[in-house]
């Protein structure tokens, strides 16, 4: 049966189950692992009592949240407050329909690849928003407007930091942008060293982590845009978070360090490195990334919001226009 | 089974129409203005797809970027920012509803028309590959964009910022003079 | 266009994931109504008014206009960025006046105090 409907439907729809139920568990391990990680950063001993060493715990917390009673509060906007989650899950999920796994291995390659991630992960404010507002607790509303305004404000300098990858790649295409690095015997991390802190700076403030994550600043807005929600839904919020997280570091590893090739791609003697399959190289290097998420957490103060957004838009947006200048300018002078 | 397949752009395109259209209704026509605020979001998404489907991808993704994840987010910060409970129907724009209603009416009627005769002058579908090529060469959408936008039509280009600039001083004038308001009233939180 | 019928289909098995457990939950989880559970979270006293009647500062709307206009220079960007090779000098020299107008807005925004919070 190797119809047009196989072709288009059915192996597209093998490919997505796969990657979704990947993603998830991926996610839901990622819970444990930043359990684990943290309190091994405080000297504690973490999770360990649902099965062997704790390793039962993610989907204990699963099945809990799963019986878990779903408070809605009585002056909510009902229909707005069920909607808010699904607007966080849908689009971080949707992500991963073009970002390469490895050679040949993705969902879809196209050539807006880097615009539509952009577009779609933008569109994850108005579960934040919405989330907030139809809650009607005065913490939502606060916690979900400030985190609305600290998204929005560290999606510029993103931008800016992505357009000067784009300079060196001149593509869009994600597969496209590890290829151009191949051809170019360099990761993009070399002469994008600048680009890259702004970039990640940016991702760890656009998924609300530390020492980003004022909407949730426990001391001052209880939880922030989440604080009245339950159950399951609260669950959406919570794995929303980690799939943006595992989009962030992707990105930075399809961008900055040359997505599924091995170190120095180019240099010969280093070819016994190719015994390992680029899928795990790339996985290997979206968990460092993750890996420095949760140090982050582990290791910085939070930042109070005024210093939030003075790091936005005085020091980032500035750093960031300069980098473009220089980029453009190497990538002007080397061709010319 | 075969219909489907065959058929399968013009199905596609009649239900994101569709879609559209609704989205476009919803906005009227709902009380509440958030829930019209999510009712814009489904339609510019479902815009954005119609532009991926007419091969403009890179116009699609600009839709989503710019509409869906920018201005939607100030109307829903405008939005909140005013009590909207408190707000009563405004007479002033429902008392003259009929001659509004013809002459929105007609100015659509002779759009549609234009858009009609326009393209049947331009003949059988446009070639969609004509906006993915430079120079002969089949690029990608983004590429024929930048090439059309920064030799053809450089001036419009460089206005447009100066279009921003000012944007940006109005907003901030206007801003500073609700801020030191506030500062008076006290009333502000943040 | 084919490569946009899996996104397509991923949307539509990404937007239905959520909904489906959602309903799943809904079946089996526990729940026992009441009065004060349903009461918005407030820090130890009664609430007395509504989330709805809270005021915001002026400056939400502020940053948000200023988001937009960025978020359109950025749009300008990719474009060039693609096509920098073919528009080379000309092309750079050409984004660098259109930069340069905007950092003028940027800094006016500065030196006004719009980038202030407190």
């Amino acid at each position: 049966m190797h119809g047009p409907l196989y072709d288009l439907v059915l192996l597209p729809l093998i490919k997505i189950v796969v990657v979704l139920a990947a993603v998830l568990l991926i996610v839901a391990y990622l819970t444990f692992f930043e359990r684990k990680l943290l309190s091994y950063m405080q000297v504690r001993i973490g999770p360990n009592r649902v099965g062997p060493r704790g390793w039962l715990q993610p989907i204990a917390d699963g099945l809990k949240l799963f019986v878990k009673e779903d408070l809605v509060p009585g002056q909510a906007e009902k229909f707005v407050f069920l909607l808010a989650p699904v607007l966080i899950m849908a689009p971080a999920l949707v992500m991963f329909s073009v970002i390469p796994f490895g050679p040949e291995l993705w969902i879809t390659d196209i050539n807006i690849a880097l615009l539509f991630i952009l577009g779609v992960s933008s569109i994850g404010v108005y579960g934040v928003i919405l989330g907030g507002w139809s809650s009607n607790s005065k913490f939502s509303l606060m916690g979900g407007l400030r985190s609305a305004a600290q998204m929005v404000s560290y999606e510029v300098p993103m931008g800016f930091a992505i357009v000067s990858v784009l300079l060196m790649a001149r593509t869009l295409s994600l597969v496209g942008i590890v290829e151009a690095q191949k051809a170019a015997h360099l990761w993009y991390i070399v002469p994008g060293i600048l680009a890259f802190g702004i970039y990640f700076i940016c991702g760890v403030a656009e998924t609300n982590r530390n020492p980003f994550d004022l909407p949730e600043a426990e001391s001052e807005l209880v939880a922030g845009f989440h604080t009245e929600y339950s159950g399951m839904k609260f669950a959406f919020f919570y794995l929303g978070e980690y799939t943006n997280m595992l989009v962030v570091s992707s990105l930075a590893t399809i961008m900055f360090f040359g997505g599924w090739l091995r170190p120095f791609p180019n240099v010969a003697w280093l070819s016994f490195l190719d015994v390992i399959p680029p899928l795990v190289w790339f996985l290997a290097k979206v968990g460092f990334f993750i890996f420095v998420y949760i140090w982050f957490r582990g290791t910085f103060p939070r930042y109070r919001f005024d210093q939030l957004m003075a790091v936005g838009w005085k020091w980032l947006i500035p750093l960031s226009l300069v980098n473009l200048f220089v980029i453009g300018l190497g990538v002007l002078l080397l061709k010319g | 089974m075969d219909f489907l397949v065959q058929n399968f752009a013009v199905l596609l395109f009649s239900l994101l129409a569709v879609l559209t259209v609704a989205g476009a209704i919803g906005v009227v026509t709902l009380k509440n203005p958030v829930h019209s605020a999510i009712s814009l979001l489904g339609t510019f998404v479902m815009v954005a797809a119609l532009f991926v489907l007419k091969h403009a991808e890179f116009l699609g993704a600009v839709q989503l970027l710019v509409y869906a994840g920018g201005i939607l987010v100030l109307f829903l910060f405008v939005i909140m920012l005013v009590n909207v409970r408190k707000l009563r129907p405004e007479s002033a724009f429902l008392s003259n509803l009929a001659p509004a209603a013809v002459a929105v009416g007609t100015l659509f009627g002779v759009m549609v028309a234009l858009v009609m005769v326009l393209s049947r002058l331009a003949g059988p579908g446009a070639d969609p590959t004509a906006l993915r090529t430079v120079e002969g060469q089949v690029l990608g959408n983004t590429e024929a964009v930048g090439w059309v936008l920064y030799r053809t039509y450089l001036v419009p280009f460089e206005v447009v910022s100066v279009i921003l600039l000012v944007a940006m001083i109005g907003a901030i004038v206007f801003g500073r003079r609700q801020a030191s308001l506030e500062r008076e009233e006290e009333g502000g939180q943040g | 266009m084919a490569a946009y019928i899996p996104i397509l289909i991923f949307a539509l098995v990404a937007i239905s994931f959520p909904i489906i457990t959602l309903l799943i939950a809904r079946a089996i989880r526990a729940g026992s109504p009441d009065p004060v559970k349903a009461e918005p979270y407030e820090c130890g006293v009664r609430a007395t008014t509504t989330a709805f009647d809270t005021r915001f500062s002026i400056r939400y709307y502020l940053i948000a206009v200023l988001f937009v206009i960025f978020d359109v220079e950025t749009i300008f960007l990719f474009p060039w960025a693609v096509m920098f090779d073919r528009l080379a000098l000309f092309g750079f020299i050409e984004m660098m006046v259109f930069l340069a107008i905007l950092v003028v807005g940027y800094v006016y925004a500065w030196r006004r105090g719009a980038l202030e919070w407190a």
